[in-house]
């Protein structure tokens, strides 16, 4: 090594990767993933993070060009930079991949989830709930004499905050679509 | 040009338009369309097999000693679920194969009708991509797409799932260079800045190593070729893993033997002790680094694949190339020849001094004495009885794949088919059949133990009927003999289910099928038993009964890193002292 004369792990070029590939700490990230829409892509996607003991936090998906039956998938995965890595390759080399863009990286990614929440409940509860859904901007999308449907879109952890002061308040049902994310600027 | 036929017209015109001299596979309901029209022509040949998964394996005999892919048609259900092991074996191995499988008919799909299986949802995580085609229109583009995904890039198994009705209806035919590839075109070559700085470590090495992989084999003959002109001009040394065998000859002076689990005491401490790690298609596999945190401690390491998920997967690498051994090889070497063709010739000079006397310990010593045959003597005289001659070697799993590895030498790339990342006991017979009928007058030898041997005999059949002369070259010990050597170092002597009851006699058996059969067991007739076996014009079962007991060393143990391999004399020490990791 030392007649080498190059640092293990670093190098002159910025073509390599100089992040710390030993390091323990796991972080999430936010992956795009642009594919064919054919039978089967997610499947591929799934058994891929499945078959080799990944971790799925969140998973959306939709046809985005119809002309160009391209789907994106965004999926929020957590690991090690390693693992992060190597999820990334994996994803990279299915067939039906153009291909894989991790918005963590890259930018400090715009990330929206929309959520659906059920509250039921009377009298002082009743209005709580609504005073606070004005609060966290959440709309009234279906209404009885003794409950709301909430719409809210923002980040997964806004939609975390408004569930956990809606519980008390006689939550009763929560659909999530996980999150959608673009990067910013351009 | 296009035209109109049925769906099964299409496979067998797709099949001549891609070079396909012969298919390996078994009829059914669902392909009986297909067979139909291999009835009425002559250009594809077809091998009748006896159980799909030997027509897989047939099939990966056939690409690995060809480079071209190997084909294989299997019905419906069971036909497809029969091949999910070969095709998890050509999956493991990067070997390019095109499998068609029958399907019940589009309408039917999701009713669990007679012979149907999810087969595309069964071979998903098995093959590199697969398609199921529910339009006939669309049957001749897939067709050619599969051709190209199997062969392009890192090599794979594909699946292309046929509904019977996508078989009868007719579509158009469209010709293999209008289909859609652009779509999947990995990256074959480097970039300059990483050749530069490859060739600079080459200047620099003091103790380098060149560690190869089937990846040199996949890459093409010339890819081996630029491998021997490097190696020898630069006077670096070499290993290779199992699958990558014969890109360099074994009689080649820069050659150090196979590394890993039962590699040459040589080639893995020279791993161990290298300040520069030259990979070239190789994947850091288990059997390979022994602990992973105690691999090759003070070396930069550069990895070559073509499969980027390969890089950092294992091992963290220092110089990470994407691109294909043959692409690269070639730009390392112009621009290494280009900068004054420099080493660090005194460093060199130290370093093989170092290996030399590794290499006086002798690490695949044994005793051939006593009235039993040792396996690795019968190697020795197979290989001192054929050497010279171009032939195929095959072989199943096990101890006696490791003696083949370690006692046979190849000098040539695809002369070598051997199950590496699956490790499929059963792998050898049937693959050396796929060879033979790629190479009809080549000698081809399976070097068999008696227990995977019989995980696929019933293809003698197959060997007779279609005039394959293989030889099966068994070293019967009348044991899982791999399976009983870690009972004896690592389980305390209980040897749990590890021999084979109830064998044949193999030389009637091979009778019964019109083969010759030849038992050997003393050492004295050996060689003369050996040319018989040579020397005869058909398929021949070799019961060469060898020593019940024997070991295979040096060994890794699992969980050992290079540095504190097992010779044969360090085994009863060993044994004392082990504890199960």
């Amino acid at each position: 090594m030392a007649a080498l004369n190059i640092k293990q792990g670093s190098s002159s070029h910025s073509a390599y990767d100089l992040r710390d590939f030993h390091s323990e700490v796991e972080s999430s990230h936010t992956l795009a993933v642009i594919v064919d829409n054919e039978a089967g892509v997610l499947a591929r996607v799934i058994g891929l993070f499945s078959g080799r003991g990944y971790n799925i936090d969140s998973l959306t998906v939709a046809e985005i060009d119809h002309k160009g039956h391209r789907s994106r998938i965004t999926i929020v995965t957590r690991g090690t930079m390693a693992v992060i890595d190597q999820i990334k390759a994996q994803l990279g080399r299915i067939v039906p991949v153009h291909e894989v863009i991790d918005l963590t990286i890259e930018s400090q990614p715009v990330e929206r989830e929309l959520a659906l929440f059920k509250v039921a409940g009377t009298g002082d509860k009743r209005i709580e709930a609504l005073r606070l859904a004005e609060i966290f901007r959440a709309n009234v999308v279906d209404s009885t004499l003794e409950s709301f449907v909430f719409e809210m879109t923002g980040t997964s952890e806004k939609i975390d905050a408004f569930a956990e002061l809606m519980r008390p308040l006689g939550l009763i049902d929560v659909a999530r679509t996980g999150v959608a994310a673009l990067p910013r600027g351009l | 040009m296009s035209r109109q036929m049925t769906g099964a017209k299409m496979v067998v015109q797709a099949l001549k338009d891609h070079g396909v001299d012969t298919i390996f596979g078994y009829p059914g309901g669902a392909v009986l369309p297909i067979y139909d029209e291999i009835f009425q022509q002559n250009d594809v040949k077809h091998i009748l097999v006896r159980h799909e998964q030997a027509a897989v394996h047939m099939a990966e005999g056939y690409a690995r000693s060809t480079g071209k892919p190997g084909c294989v048609l299997v019905t419906s259900g069971p036909g497809a679920t029969n091949a999910v092991t070969g095709l998890t074996d050509a999956l493991l191995d990067s070997i390019p194969l095109v499998v068609f499988s029958g399907q019940v008919p589009t309408f039917m799909i999701g009713t669990d009708g007679f012979q149907e299986a999810d087969t595309i949802g069964i071979t998903r995580p098995c093959t590199k991509h697969n398609w199921l085609v529910k339009d006939t229109e669309k049957l001749a583009e897939t067709i050619h797409q599969a051709f190209h995904v199997a062969t392009t890039g890192r090599p794979g198994p594909v699946l292309i799932d046929l509904p019977k009705d996508v078989q009868f209806a007719t579509g158009t035919y469209t010709e293999p260079k209008t289909a859609r590839v652009d779509h999947y075109q990995p990256r074959v070559k480097a970039s300059i800045e990483q050749i530069n700085d490859l060739v600079a470590l080459i200047e620099k090495a003091e103790r380098p190593i060149f560690y190869t992989g089937g990846g040199v084999i996949n890459s093409g003959p010339g890819a081996s070729q630029l491998l021997r002109e490097l190696v020898d001009a630069t006077g670096f040394p070499i290993t290779s893993t199992l699958m990558g065998l014969g890109a360099y000859p074994a009689s080649g002076k820069n050659w150090l033997g196979m590394l890993g689990m039962h590699g040459l005491y040589e080639a893995n401490l020279a791993m161990h002790g290298c300040d520069l790690m030259i990979n070239l298609g190789a994947r850091f596999d288990d059997r390979i680094t022994g602990r992973i945190s105690d691999f090759s401690p003070d070396s930069f390491k550069v990895h070559v694949d073509i499969d980027a998920s390969s890089i950092n997967k294992v091992i963290t690498v220092n110089l990470p190339i994407v691109g294909d051994v043959g692409h690269v090889l070639e730009d390392v070497l112009k621009v290494w020849k280009a900068r004054g063709r420099k080493v660090n010739k005194e460093g060199l000079a130290k370093w093989w001094k170092q290996i030399a006397e590794w290499q006086a310990v002798n690490c695949l010593a044994y005793e051939q004495k006593g009235k039993s045959i040792k396996p690795q003597y019968a190697l020795q005289r197979l290989e001192a009885l054929t050497k010279g001659m171009d032939r195929y070697i095959t072989t199943e799993v096990g101890q006696h794949q490791m003696w083949a590895a370690q006692f046979l030498g190849f000098e040539a790339p695809n002369r070598w088919m051997t199950s590496g990342g699956l490790g499929t006991m059963g792998y050898g017979f049937p693959a050396s059949i796929g060879v033979q009928m790629a190479h009809p007058d080549a000698l081809v030898i399976n070097v068999a133990g008696e227990a995977s041997w019989l995980m696929n005999m019933q293809e003698m059949g197959t060997a007779t009927q279609f005039r394959a002369p293989v030889k099966q070259f068994i070293l019967n010990n009348e044991r899982l003999g791999m399976v009983r050597q870690w009972q004896e170092l690592l389980h305390g002597e209980r040897y749990s289910h590890s021999w084979s009851e109830s064998l044949p006699d193999f030389v009637k058996l091979a009778e019964s099928f019109g083969w010759k059969g030849i038992r050997c067991e003393n050492p004295d007739d050996l060689d003369e038993a050996i040319k018989e076996m040579l020397a005869y014009d058909g398929p021949v079962l070799f019961d060469c009964l060898v020593e019940k007991h024997e070991n295979c060393f040096p060994m890794i143990p699992s969980g050992k890193p290079h540095n504190e391999m097992l010779l044969a004399a360090d085994a009863e020490a060993f044994k004392e002292g082990a504890t199960l990791v």
